[in-house]
């Protein structure tokens, strides 16, 4: 598993010595220096401006924002249309209302139709914190990588949304982009190579591979730290390309390590965990553990505290790498 | 003061009469599909690809060409017929209607035929997608102009609506909206199942301007749709009021050839009458 390298921030493993932002602040950023350098690139938000971070792309391309209210379902048909008339539109909302409340419309406007959309689906998880269930966004990755034609990209921190945005307008065909709202960690930099469909080895070792998406990588990184002190070794990929699946990278971590744990910021049914057990009972069946989301929906709080509650702590990390561990032959 | 002399409107009438005729063909070949609402729509359809449109047939993909989104996708056999009639495809399509690998499904896909500007099916999304093409020449300062045709039945969409409103609020005057106001829904009646009067009140309340015509009357939607794109800082809605299998008397104005195809008899009397009609048409010439 070797591969180029990563570049990762000093000291990822200890939280203080790390920046603390908020991927939604990187969607932004990225937003604005991508559409620097490409004109066919247009935002069209739905009531959500500050929250889903266009303010900046707002001031500096007026001429290209289009403001459309709280208008779900037209801002999901009304990006096919101006993708078919040659924009590159970013349509930005929570990610409960678009791509949750436009489904039909991702699905025959955007995917059936091929047009070059991409959905911005910010307030994902529920580290949207003390809004409650009704805004935090956990079934949004299954219902997305189901649709032909859809790529579903969930970057790990706020360095890799902003270094994922002028790649993911690059990319011609329909694209999901999933970030959330809360400042945590950065500890990827501007060096962090990334490509979309190339998963990412962060760490390297022989006993369980823990595969993860979004903010459950650091955790991840974190797990496996602790568990290093007690002579566990565990390789922690960055799977921030759900689809298309990078198999062969999947397939190789699942060889080394012969257990793995997924991780991830969502339900357990239909997200990373299930992607992942689906690819290697195909191809390398290995004990999987998982970590996400149970069958049920999130509620008002801290989102440190809905972590812990929710079952997505460093802690539950650690316990599923144990449990993998216990189950290898 | 009319746009188009009569010699015009008899050449297009015999036009439509030809698209009603490979309509009734091509569904009676199928053996499923809408009946109803294509043949309404015929004379709309001859209207847009025989005098109205700015587009090349040869070259569907011409970035300079008007947009014509087909919003109610389950008439499109009227817009495949009227699509072979200009030259865009060869007729022989037309047999492989609803068929495994044809460009002519069902419901409408962009991706399979070129000269379709979207996928559509799936009731109230055209006109949102119109209005996006709309927005985006009105960027580029294009001076295309996007036709986007809807059923009223689909006017029960809420998403419709979003689309109306935020329209009109944008001035998009480069946007005409034809309503095919035939007065059916795949229940019944529009103002049973649910009432939509009055419509053109609720266009002109969301900055639209509005023209009511005969839907059935070439020279009235020519007429109406240079109007609207002489209209300024508002979109336009075109209520065009025709009688669902218009041409074939058993099935006009019955709700219930919505979503039927003819059997061969019954393809056989319509293709008889529509023959008799052409007659009368090519005497009275």
């Amino acid at each position: 598993m070797s591969g180029p390298k990563m570049y990762l921030a000093k000291g990822l493993t200890d939280p203080r010595r790390l920046a603390s932002k908020a991927s939604r602040d990187g969607f932004g950023e990225g937003l604005v220096s991508a559409a620097a350098k490409d004109k066919r690139i247009v935002a069209v938000c739905a009531d959500l401006t500050e929250s889903t971070r266009l303010t900046g792309f707002k001031r500096r391309f007026p001429e290209r924002f289009v403001q459309a209210g709280v208008h779900e379902q037209l801002i999901t048909a009304l990006g096919a249309g101006l993708a078919l008339a040659g924009k590159v539109p970013f349509i930005a909302s929570f990610a409960v209302f678009c791509p949750g409340r436009s489904w039909e419309q991702v699905r025959t406007n955007i995917c059936l139709n091929q047009a070059n959309v991409k959905i911005a689906g910010a307030h994902a998880g529920i580290t949207v914190g003390p809004d409650g269930a009704t805004h935090q966004a956990t079934e949004d990755i299954a219902i997305m990588r189901c649709l032909p034609n859809m790529t579903v990209v969930v970057p790990c921190d706020a360095e890799q949304t902003r270094l994922a945005v002028p790649a993911v307008a690059r990319l011609k065909g329909p694209v999901y982009l999933r970030f959330g709202r809360p400042k945590r960690p950065v500890f990827t930099t501007s060096r962090t190579p990334f490509r979309i469909g190339r998963a990412q080895p962060f760490r390297r070792g022989d006993d369980v591979a823990i595969m993860a998406c979004g903010m459950m990588v650091h955790q991840a990184l974190l797990a496996a730290e602790e568990l290093k002190k007690e002579g566990i070794d565990c390789t922690v990929l960055n799977i921030h390309t759900v689809k298309p699946l990078d198999e062969k990278a999947v397939i190789a971590a699942a060889k080394r390590c012969g257990a793995v744990v997924t991780a991830e910021e969502h339900q357990l049914m239909g997200g990373l965990g299930s992607v992942v057990a689906e690819a290697l009972s195909r191809h390398y069946p290995v004990p999987i553990e998982s970590v996400g989301i149970d069958d049920r929906f999130g509620e008002s709080g801290r989102s440190d505290e809905l972590i812990e509650r929710f079952g997505l702590g460093v802690r539950h990390v650690n316990q599923a790498v144990r449990r993998a561990l216990k189950r290898k032959a | 003061m009319g746009h188009i002399h009569d010699e015009q409107v008899k050449k297009m009438e015999l036009k439509a009469v030809r698209i009603r005729r490979e309509i009734i063909k091509m569904l009676a070949t199928a053996g499923s599909g809408h009946s109803a609402g294509s043949l309404g729509m015929a004379d709309i359809f001859t209207a847009f690809y025989f005098h109205v449109l700015r587009h090349n047939p040869k070259r569907p993909d011409w970035p300079d060409r008007d947009r014509l989104i087909l919003s109610n996708g389950h008439v499109c056999p009227a817009r495949y017929a009227a699509m072979a009639e200009a030259g865009y495809f060869p007729k022989s399509w037309l047999r492989k209607l609803r068929r495994p690998d044809s460009p002519l499904q069902g419901h409408p896909e962009r991706t399979r035929l070129p000269g379709l500007e979207t996928t559509s099916g799936p009731l109230g999304a055209g006109l949102a997608q119109a209005a996006g093409m709309a927005y985006a020449a009105k960027m580029d300062g294009k001076r295309w102009h996007t036709f986007c045709l809807t059923s009223d039945g689909e006017h029960d969409a809420g998403s419709h609506w979003e689309a109306v409103m935020f329209a009109g609020n944008r001035h998009l005057d480069n946007l005409t909206c034809v309503i095919d106001r035939n007065n059916i829904q795949i229940d019944g009646t529009t103002e049973i199942v649910m009432p939509l009067e009055p419509l053109m009140e609720k266009y002109e309340i969301f900055n639209w301007h509005v023209i009511e015509v005969d839907g059935n009357d070439l020279r009235q939607v020519v007429d109406a749709i240079h109007e609207a794109k002489a209209v300024s800082e508002q979109p336009t809605a075109i209520i065009a009021h025709t009688i669902p299998g218009h041409g074939v008397d058993f099935m006009e104005g019955d709700y219930r050839w919505h979503g039927r195809a003819p059997d061969p008899q019954q393809a056989k009397r319509a293709l008889d009458q529509l023959d008799a009609y052409e007659k009368g048409l090519r005497a009275d010439h």
